[in-house]
């Protein structure tokens, strides 16, 4: 991962926007979603974004593509939910190595199309992991605050097979990201340890927490401080904030973190605080200028964008970006 | 790689906590620990969960950075209770702000810890007591889970007791933490072990200022790694005087912060202002924490008298010099007054028909006192070891005379000839033996020989010694959880060597009510909890002397046995539902998504005679160690530190009559199974039709399945294995099947034969081999069926430890086991297979199956089916059951009594 490392120091890398708002854009139908393959499936799967690896698979390869082409460096795999927590709903457990593997396999492609293309700006796949859709340090049950819907173990296993088949599949990068509840972050993070001492492999990690709002505490009731502590113990790529928030927002948190860390700092936040019909509606200037605030301040090492960004809001963030220079980082952590 | 950047510990909560040279000393609260509250151990025990939270709310509040939260007692479930706890703490944010000290000896409490807490929390401890290897494994885990670790000094040998050994050991844990393990340094905390000082052995003066030498040297030395302790261990002598104890750790506090000290356990109300300690009592608590005098302990004895407010004898007092004989004799042992005691101890003996009744009497009821002011905490350990002294003191002034008069009535003293003997031992895997230490010195005051076969013993050598030495009783003693069971385990072990010599269980760890309910069923003879030094005198007087023992094993035997009702009756309050409610919230499939595979052979098959050289691949060995008393997983018990060398010679063993089994084909397997369309009626009953035998094919065969009835958290159903295949309602085709096993045919006969050449081993070898074959046997049937017969697991491809670990789809629930704990269904399955006459294995008159090498089920297929637990179920269940099987309720709470809830 020497280029990537080489990378990091020598600019400010750019990750790409959001998956959802894009393949909104396609206006699926439910046999869309299913496919020829799924078309005798049990439940719906309209809404099951990940599956459109398996189904659209052009689609998704096209996002990329619209992504890489508007500068971004690194693409995040469609692999939101997938897990095999997160995809009981569909009753599709059984398919989640596929899921993860193909959606790697697809971005990977894209990307060495653009590293051909330019050589000297190499791509990357980010393998996305997602925070599922229960959490492990709370209790779905106002009356039984002792009861928890899943354990540590539960999405241990879960997650390690995700990012089994997210390397399989030629991801570059794993990413936990758009964490809301720090146990399970550590369940993901303790999986890929795992794995690389089992594979004998260096993996470079990424670390995207969520603050849900203005307490400036993550959903399970962590400051941006305390999160930071409780993801520390591992040699981390970088550590960062995505989502819930606009980058005007988010600003405080990345100060708290960015004067702590010694890894590099990332953030995607989303085009700006939903307004009253829960869309995004920031514009890729608006975005761009508001990041730039960070970009002065050396806060940062990787940004890109999450719900409501566009291919139109990374070129926006990238052209800002190339300004300026990256955040510093010890050299120590970089062997 | 020395940066000069500053690395420092930090652990989070909710909040961040980060440990500076600018921050206070951490202050770790101590309440939340069943080991050193007792209220919160009741509190744990009763389930009374928020209370137990306003307890660790409570330490929070009152300043505590860092709260530590320890469930080891042996009479709760410490993993359990550990994650209990640590649940509902995420759930108050007032707690949950402060990181978690994870505080256990076992390593499972610790790592199920681990898996609750989103914060970087803090385990205690590990450290090299075990060797390198598990230090390592856990120091990895703790690594990956993401939490800083307290070390104690602690190494194969022991305990670091002093300065050098401290030193040794914390370098060597932190090279290995540092270098191999590549633990952040900043994030190793050592416990360089507070032990008392002023215990009246001189050994233990050096404790505090060895302590404070350590952690200074440990600061230099070991860059970016923190000290802790529990503070309150060194002023263990003076419990009872919190004057003294506040100053005391103070005192050592000023001087182990100044040193390094860095964070610690300490009971913020236990502490004293260290200027506003009174100048004479400074000065005394210094002497004995720093060491400074020979007679530090002496003095700050004499003075802890006064600043207890009972100054009364600072001249010396003499008026009790008048008063009567046993008076005084009990003054000079309460008081460790040596003076005069000759003088009155040879007025007794004049008075006496015979010497030893002097010992016997007076010292005896004086030696009682004792132990009461101790027991109440009104006396001190120094000061009772001085009782002792002068107890030793008298009773040598009396021995010549008692010989003299064995000389002149040989016959009647015979045993009185030789001194008692009391065996003493700190129970294998346990290291601490201050508190067995300072009774050996008591009892040997005492005039009893002690054997003291020291620490970490095995069983196997407390037996050994007890019968070579002849011992008359046996002292164990330990300080940690584990140590518990060691205890459980001795004590069958007594039992089973017909032994009769009293047990004495004594150590921090114990209790009455752990020795009553766990140890005392385990042995017929006299099973003893001491709690104290001076109280072990009066118990093994009592139980050595002739004219007194019988009636006093038999008192505490009673006192123990209702003790343990009490305790065992006083049941949790758990609430159950009704059946009909039960029903109501029954594990609801959705039956029209529920893939239902048809079996690709419906009806019975009979194997009549197997190869059973195929059945060794499918054999678990872990259960046939368990049998044998060797606890572990295998093959790792192979390599097992403990029992590793014992386990690979039986294993050897095992496998000798193994291939004797199959060279000789001693053994013969037999099987046979069925599966049938079936169909839930009335929400728990299995309707089962059999097809192809004109007889069986007329009649209906019903499965009365058991219904859990205990009230569930919301979303969790009451199962029952009918809910497993689909209502006949439903108008949906479903299936199961029912088996039989055996492997018993010619085992039993050849068992016999190594008994009758008083062989036992082997005779038990021959029938737990048996056993593991027809457990084999079974797995590998089930696994024909789900892949052949049945069919609906084709592709499964699964190795034997996946198997055991039971990964495949579907179960095989055995009659007499949890989710169908009653017996009575064999008969159904016996009449539907005609087990009996086709494979001759038969039930007896209480449903055990014979041959005993013999696994009966069922199969279910649903791939939603899997093992639950019955539990408790009410007397409606019990008389519906009757109903529905048409037998008397007599009849069913007859076999169903195990499960019947009891209010």
């Amino acid at each position: 991962m020497d280029t990537l490392n080489k990378a990091l120091r020598e600019h400010i890398l750019i990750l790409d926007g959001a998956m959802g708002t894009m393949l909104q854009r396609y206006k699926f139908t439910e046999e869309d979603f299913r496919g020829e393959r799924f078309k005798d499936w049990s439940s719906s799967l309209q809404g099951n974004n990940d599956l459109l690896s398996l189904t659209q698979p052009k689609a998704i390869a096209e996002v990329h593509r619209n992504y890489f082409a508007a500068g971004a460096d690194i693409v995040e795999t469609n692999t939101f939910s997938g897990t095999t927590i997160a995809m009981a709903d569909y009753h599709m457990e059984e398919l989640v190595y596929e899921l993860n593997y193909e959606s790697a396999k697809i971005a990977r492609q894209v990307a060495d199309e653009f590293t051909e293309k330019e050589p000297h700006k190499p791509r990357f796949v980010a393998g996305a992991m997602g925070p599922t859709n229960k959490t492990a340090s709370m209790s779905p049950d106002v009356n039984d605050p002792g009861f928890r819907a899943i354990t540590f173990e539960q999405l241990r296993k879960a997650y390690k097979q995700q990012a089994e088949a997210l390397l399989d599949g030629g991801a570059d990068i794993l990413l936990v990201e758009t964490i809301f509840d720090t146990l399970n972050a550590k369940a993901a993070l303790f999986a890929i340890e795992e794995i690389k001492e089992e594979r004998e492999i260096e993996v470079p990690i990424m670390v995207s927490g969520t603050i849900t709002d203005a307490s400036g505490r993550t959903l399970s009731g962590q400051t941006a401080e305390a999160f930071l502590i409780s993801i520390s113990h591992l040699q981390l790529l970088s550590v960062g904030f995505n989502c819930a928030l606009g980058a005007e927002q988010l600003t405080p948190y990345l100060e708290v973190v960015s004067n702590r860390s010694e890894c590099g700092i990332s953030a995607y936040p989303n085009a700006g605080l939903p307004n009253a019909f829960g869309e995004y509606d920031q514009s890729p200037r608006e975005m761009a200028k508001q990041v730039e605030e960070y970009l002065e301040k050396g806060l940062i090492n990787i940004i890109g964008g999450c719900c409501g960004t566009t291919p139109e809001h990374i070129k926006a963030i990238a052209e800002v970006a190339k300004k300026y220079s990256p955040r510093k980082l010890n050299e120590l952590i970089l062997h | 790689m020395h940066e000069a950047k500053p690395r420092y510990l930090k652990l989070s909560g909710l909040e961040p906590l980060i440990v500076t040279p600018e921050s206070n000393f951490v202050n770790v609260g101590e309440r939340t620990n069943v080991a050193g509250s007792r209220k919160f151990l009741r509190l744990i025990k009763e389930e009374k969960f928020d209370e137990a939270l306003a307890v660790a709310r409570h330490q929070v509040e009152g300043g505590a950075q860092v709260i530590d939260i320890n469930m080891d007692d042996g009479l709760i479930d410490g993993k359990e209770s550990m994650v209990k706890f640590l649940n509902l703490i995420a759930a108050e944010p007032d707690i949950a702000r402060v990181p978690i000290m994870i505080d256990s000896s076992k390593w499972e409490i610790i790592e199920a810890g681990l898996q609750v807490v989103q914060g970087k929390s803090v385990v205690n401890s590990i450290s090299l007591k075990e060797g390198e290897e598990e230090f390592i494994d856990h120091a990895k885990k703790i690594k990956r889970y993401g939490a800083a670790v307290i070390v104690m000094a602690f190494d194969e040998v022991g305990q670091a007791d002093n300065f050098d050994r401290r030193v040794e050991i914390a370098k060597r844990s932190y090279d290995i933490l540092v270098n191999t393990v590549k633990f952040p340094a900043e994030d190793i905390i050592f416990d360089l072990n507070i032990f008392p000082v002023a215990t009246g052995m001189d050994e233990h003066n050096r404790n505090a200022v060895d302590f404070i030498e350590a952690t200074a040297w440990v600061r230099k030395n070991l860059p970016y790694a923190s000290v802790s302790g529990g503070v309150s261990n060194v002023s263990f002598s003076f419990r009872g005087n919190d004057k003294v104890r506040e100053a005391m750790h103070s005192v050592f506090l000023y001087h182990a912060i100044k040193a390094g000290m860095n964070m610690g356990i300490v009971n913020p109300t236990m502490l004293e202002v260290y200027d506003d300690i009174p100048q004479e009592l400074l000065e005394h608590v210094e002497d004995v924490i720093l060491n400074r005098r020979d007679d530090a302990t002496e003095r700050l004895l004499e003075l802890a008298e006064t600043v207890k407010g009972k100054n009364k004898e600072k001249e010396v007092d003499l008026s009790w010099r008048e008063e009567p004989l046993q008076a005084r004799i009990t003054r000079a042992l309460v008081k460790g007054i040596d003076q005069y005691i000759l003088e009155d101890i040879e007025e007794a003996r004049l008075a006496a028909p015979a010497p030893i009744e002097v010992i016997e009497g007076q010292l005896m009821t004086g030696m009682n006192v004792v132990g009461d002011l101790f027991g109440s905490g009104k006396m001190f350990l120094p000061q009772v070891v001085k009782s002792a002294r002068v107890m030793k003191k008298a009773v040598a002034y009396l021995l010549p005379y008692i010989e003299e008069e064995k000389l002149k009535n040989p016959p009647k003293e015979t045993e009185k000839a030789r001194s008692n003997k009391i065996l003493m031992a700190t129970v294998k895997g346990d290291v601490h033996d201050i508190g067995k230490n300072i009774v050996s010195v008591v009892l040997a005051c005492n005039n009893y020989e002690i054997v003291d076969l020291g620490v970490m013993v095995p069983p196997e050598k407390i037996i050994a010694s007890a019968k070579e030495h002849n011992v008359d009783i046996i002292g164990l003693s330990g300080l940690i959880t584990p140590s518990l069971d060691e205890m459980v385990y001795l004590a069958k072990e007594m039992k089973r060597q017909n032994f009769t010599v009293p047990l004495l269980i004594g150590g921090a760890t114990t209790s009455k009510a752990h020795t009553a309910v766990k140890i005392d069923p385990e042995y017929q003879h006299a099973v003893v909890h001491v709690n104290d030094a001076s109280r072990a005198v009066t118990v093994v007087g009592d139980l050595l002397n002739p004219a007194s023992a019988e009636k006093y094993m038999v008192g505490i035997k009673e006192d123990y046995l209702d003790f343990r009702d009490k305790f065992l009756s006083r049941g949790r309050k758990k609430e159950y539902l009704s059946i009909e409610e039960a029903r109501k919230n029954k594990w609801q499939l959705d039956w029209k998504k529920t893939a239902i595979f048809k079996p690709n052979q419906l009806g019975i098959q009979v194997i009549d005679d197997f190869d059973i050289h195929k059945l060794v691949e499918y054999i678990d060995w872990s259960p046939f160690f368990r049998s044998w008393d060797l606890h572990g997983r295998y093959p790792d018990i192979l390599e097992d530190e403990v029992v590793g060398a014992q386990a690979r010679e039986l294993f050897a063993d095992a496998k000798e009559i193994l291939n004797k089994i199959l060279d000789e084909k001693l053994i013969t397997a037999k099987a046979i199974f069925g599966l049938f369309e079936a169909n839930t009626v009335n929400d728990d009953d299995i309707e089962v039709h059999f097809e192809g035998d004109a007889e069986r094919n007329a009649k209906t065969f019903m499965f009365r399945t058991l219904r859990q009835q205990s009230k569930k958290a919301v979303g969790r159903p009451n199962i029952a294995l009918a809910d497993f295949i689909a209502p006949k309602e439903n108008e949906t085709k479903d299936y199961m099947g029912c088996f039989c096993v055996s492997t018993g045919f010619g085992a039993e006969e050849w068992a016999q034969k190594y008994r009758d050449q008083l062989d036992d081993y082997n005779s038990i070898m021959v029938k737990a081999l048996a056993d593991r074959f027809a457990e084999a046997f079974a797995e590998f049937l089930h696994k024909k069926v789900r892949k052949q017969d049945w069919g609906y697991a084709a592709n499964e491809d699964l190795d034997n430890n996946a198997l055991i670990k039971e990964n495949y789809r579907g179960i095989r629930p055995a009659p007499g086991y949890p989710a169908c704990p009653d017996h009575l269904e064999k008969l159904t399955i016996w009449e539907l297979l005609r087990v009996k006459e086709e494979i001759d294995v038969e039930l007896t008159e209480s449903l055990a199956m014979w041959p005993a090498a013999s696994v009966s089920g069922y199969y279910f297929g649903n791939p939603e089916a899997r093992y639950f637990g019955l539990g408790k179920i009410k007397e409606d269940q019990v008389a519906d059951f009757a109903t529905r099987k048409n037998i008397s309720y007599a009849m069913a709470e007859k076999w169903l009594n195990p499960n019947i809830a009891d209010d």
